[in-house]
């Protein structure tokens, strides 16, 4: 989905290449000198979110379940934001959907600017409020049993600095 | 008609992903909503009160338990996200 010309988003269940996300974010825009590209990974070990929960446990699969329409809108709105607040000169935003195994990637971000420090704090703000406002959620089946992974406090706390940094 | 969807866990608490409802007689607001919800239902519903568990979306927007409701609106309710 096109956001805006330099501003791409996709939802979905397809498997990416970084490479080639990267190819295109560099042919997107002219004067590029710097590209971030962050990819997130299921983890094989899940450490619950409250320490005195147990000891990790092995991940066989995941679930992301999503909000189609929302999801969608969300993304969008968050990688305007980041456009307002930074110089971007491209970014690409996927997230998957559906069943993943460990190992497997689940998210990219890609951001291309003149700069390293808009690159990387474009990137870095988008992940960030990706994980508390885009309603996605991971249902996981592990060496314990299946259940819904609990939002962390530290995912909060890392979207709201970028609100005290605008103040 | 008010269009309601649950995700998640949320959804597998009340056993229901989707429902259409006529906008309630003085249901004014999300809080309204969930208070009828929680008094013409089962003690499941009960979720729906914790607002640190259980956010809401209209239209597609989060919004606080004061967001006002219309009968066209689309209305969901889901735990906090785990995306990423």
């Amino acid at each position: 989905m096109i956001v805006s010309e330099h501003l791409l988003i996709s939802v979905q269940e397809d498997d990416f290449n970084v490479g080639q996300e990267y190819a295109l974010l560099r042919n997107m825009a002219d004067n590029v000198g710097a590209i971030a590209v962050f990819s997130g990974l299921v983890r094989e070990f899940y450490e619950p979110a409250v320490t005195d929960a147990g000891p990790a446990s092995k991940v066989l699969n995941l679930f992301l379940e999503h909000y189609p329409g929302m999801t969608e809108k969300a993304l969008q709105d968050i990688v305007q934001e980041a456009d307002t607040r930074w110089r971007i000169q491209a970014c690409k935003v996927i997230h998957r959907v559906g069943e993943l195994h460990a190992g497997d990637q689940i998210v990219f971000v890609g951001t291309a600017s003149a700069h390293r420090a808009d690159a990387f704090a474009a990137t870095e703000f988008i992940m960030d409020y990706l994980k508390t406002r885009a309603p996605f959620w991971k249902r996981q089946q592990s060496s314990e049993g299946s259940e819904w992974i609990e939002s962390r406090d530290s995912d909060a706390a890392a979207a709201a600095r970028w609100n005290s940094d605008k103040d | 008609m008010l269009t309601i969807n649950y995700f998640a866990s949320v959804r597998e608490a009340l056993g229901c992903a989707s429902e259409t409802l006529s906008l309630p007689e003085k249901v004014n607001d999300v809080s309204a909503l969930v208070e009828h919800l929680t008094r013409q239902r089962d003690a499941r519903w009960a979720i729906l009160s914790n607002t640190n568990q259980v956010l809401v979306a209209v239209n597609q927007t989060i919004v606080g338990r004061e967001q006002a409701l219309q009968d066209s609106d689309e209305v969901a309710f889901f735990p906090p996200m785990t995306g990423g």
